[in-house]
């Protein structure tokens, strides 16, 4: 493992007053957002910007001001209890408890107990490859961008689904600092590895440590988000803390956790899913009621807190913001 | 003294068989499931599972260590696994899917998975209507027969989880043991076994012999 430089150490408080700060964006997220509520009806309130980064963000931005009010309580808090499609959150207790994280167990009640003493500070995402700039983002660093909350639907390719409260930022926001160069044309993603820490390392049968990519356009879209917390607090080291990315429209899997680096590649990048099952498990994942896995249906889904069955949304349910991507590629092909 | 023993081992069985339906409706109670319809369809088709596995393993048990009593667990092991084989089944059908048509339709026809687990299950509901004496002095010879078809739902079942699993060793070994368990009824291994034991026989026995 990589030695850590003392000076890389955030002093505890400055790391405190981090944490103060943050639940003071949250505070700020939240009245910001019931503002935005008062928009005129038939807007959306999750954004919905399909060029990407380049149009403003329909999602109100949160400046980071210096005075914010630590008084915003540590339980948690959304700005809403719906998704933009009349979806109720999931709970916080499920959203904590039920977690895919196969680097700790591949029990889904079992992670969060095991996840409990994952050191997630200090911590840095390296971001380089075909890069103008590359640069190495550590906490601080990261909270510096403006932090927005977002509903999204998750659907999980075992056939579950939730509906969260993320804080973090679009991704798209990082890339353009570090200027992608023309050469770039996915992106790899790639989570801690430490088996020491993250027992499921050990294992043999898959091929540590996780590794995700995405398409550059796919990457630079306005959903696509890089997390640092949900419903209004940190992250939880079984929800990927302290920074994890969220594909909305793609299969849970895709949403790679506890990210340490970020390369800008010229090669489709090879996941560890697409790695262990390659006729099971494609690049691009995305959800789809019409393209089955080859063992089991996709067509519906259980959202966690509820009984029966719903049927599963093409793009889970994001098409309008999304299908423009894939125009005239064969989505049965390309799973 | 021995029949008291056989006594205790089929409370026993009785009693650890029941407990992860114990355990599994304490949980609910509580609240600390948080997908129920998952948690009882995988933990209902796990249990069917072992309990199958084990009551296979009776025999080559009685075969290998010579313990009479366990043969009278087969029944009861059988008639358990199919117990929790018919929950599994009627939460996916009566929970998960609510009973919709509609969705039930495609859910069994387009997923292999589902129809190795519905053979399975067809196959333990002939086995345990065909468990009781009654039966079995009907069939004569042919009950016996017709109930080593257990071994064809073993394979079955482990099939079918190896086919619903995301990817993984876990269904694989369930099929190393079911493997194994069925090479042990297999005669040339009985014959095997007989001849090892004599060989060990005879070495125990030389060392006496030297003492003359």
């Amino acid at each position: 493992m990589r030695k850590i430089d003392p000076s890389e150490i955030t002093p505890e408080h400055l790391y405190l007053s981090r944490r103060k700060f943050m639940v003071g964006i949250g505070a700020l997220v939240t009245s910001s957002l019931i503002l935005n509520a008062c928009r005129p009806s038939g807007q959306s309130p999750t954004p919905a910007s399909p060029e990407g980064p380049a149009s403003p963000s329909a999602t109100p931005t949160v400046p980071a001001p210096p005075t914010a009010t630590p008084e915003a309580s540590d339980t948690p808090q959304a700005t809403a209890n719906t998704g933009e499609l009349g979806n109720e959150l999931t709970s916080y207790d499920a959203v904590v408890s039920y977690n895919n994280y196969y680097e700790f167990t591949t029990s889904k009640d079992g992670v969060a107990r095991l996840a409990q003493d994952f050191i997630t500070s200090p911590w840095t995402v390296e971001v380089g490859g075909l890069v103008n700039n590359p640069k190495t983002f550590d906490l601080d660093d990261l909270n510096k961008f403006a932090q927005e909350e977002r509903i999204y639907r998750m659907r999980c390719v075992e056939g579950w689904s939730m509906v969260i409260p993320w804080v973090g930022f679009p991704l798209a926001r990082l890339l353009q600092k570090v200027e992608p160069t023309s050469k770039a044309k996915y992106v790899r993603f790639e989570t801690l590895f430490d088996p020491e820490q993250l027992r499921g390392q050990k294992s043999s049968l898959y091929d540590w440590p996780y590794v995700e990519g995405l398409r550059i356009d796919e990457a630079m879209h306005d959903l696509t988000l890089l997390a640092t917390g949900l419903y209004g607090k940190s992250l939880l080291p079984q929800n990927g803390a302290p920074v994890r990315l969220v594909v909305p429209w793609k299969y849970g899997f895709k949403s790679i956790k506890s990210v340490v680096k970020i390369d800008l590649v010229e090669e489709m990048p090879v996941s560890l899913w697409m790695a262990a099952a390659p006729h099971e498990y494609g690049f691009y994942a995305n959800v789809n009621p019409d393209v089955p896995h080859p063992r089991w249906s996709q067509a519906t889904e259980r959202r966690i807190g509820e009984t029966k069955r719903r049927e599963t949304l093409l793009f889970n349910g994001y098409a309008e913001q999304v299908a423009h991507l894939y125009a005239g590629i064969d989505l049965s092909v390309w799973y | 003294m021995r029949t008291l023993r056989a006594r205790w081992l089929q409370i026993l069985t009785h009693v650890a068989a029941l407990l992860p339906l114990a355990w599994l409706a304490w949980e609910y109670w509580q609240g600390l499931l948080f997908d129920p319809v998952q948690a009882i369809t995988t933990r209902t088709g796990k249990t069917a599972l072992v309990l199958l596995v084990l009551s296979l393993a009776c025999t080559p048990i009685n075969i290998v260590f010579g313990l009479k009593p366990v043969l009278r667990l087969r029944r009861p092991l059988g008639l358990y696994a199919f117990m929790y084989a018919a929950l599994h089944g009627l939460t996916f059908v009566g929970l998960d899917y609510g009973l919709d048509l509609d969705l039930l339709g495609p859910a069994i026809l387009d997923q292999r998975f589902v129809l190795a687990g519905f053979a399975t299950f067809l196959l333990l509901l002939l086995l345990a209507i065909t468990s009781t004496r009654a039966w079995q002095k009907r069939l004569g010879k042919g009950w016996q027969r017709l109930h080593r078809l257990a071994y064809l739902a073993g394979i079955l079942a482990v099939v079918h989880f190896a086919w619903l699993a995301k990817v993984g060793t876990e269904p694989l070994r369930y099929g190393a043991i079911v493997a194994l368990l069925l090479v042990m009824r297999l005669p040339w291994f009985r014959k095997a076994l007989t001849k090892a034991r004599h060989q060990l026989k005879k070495t125990e026995e030389s060392p006496a012999d030297l003492t003359f």
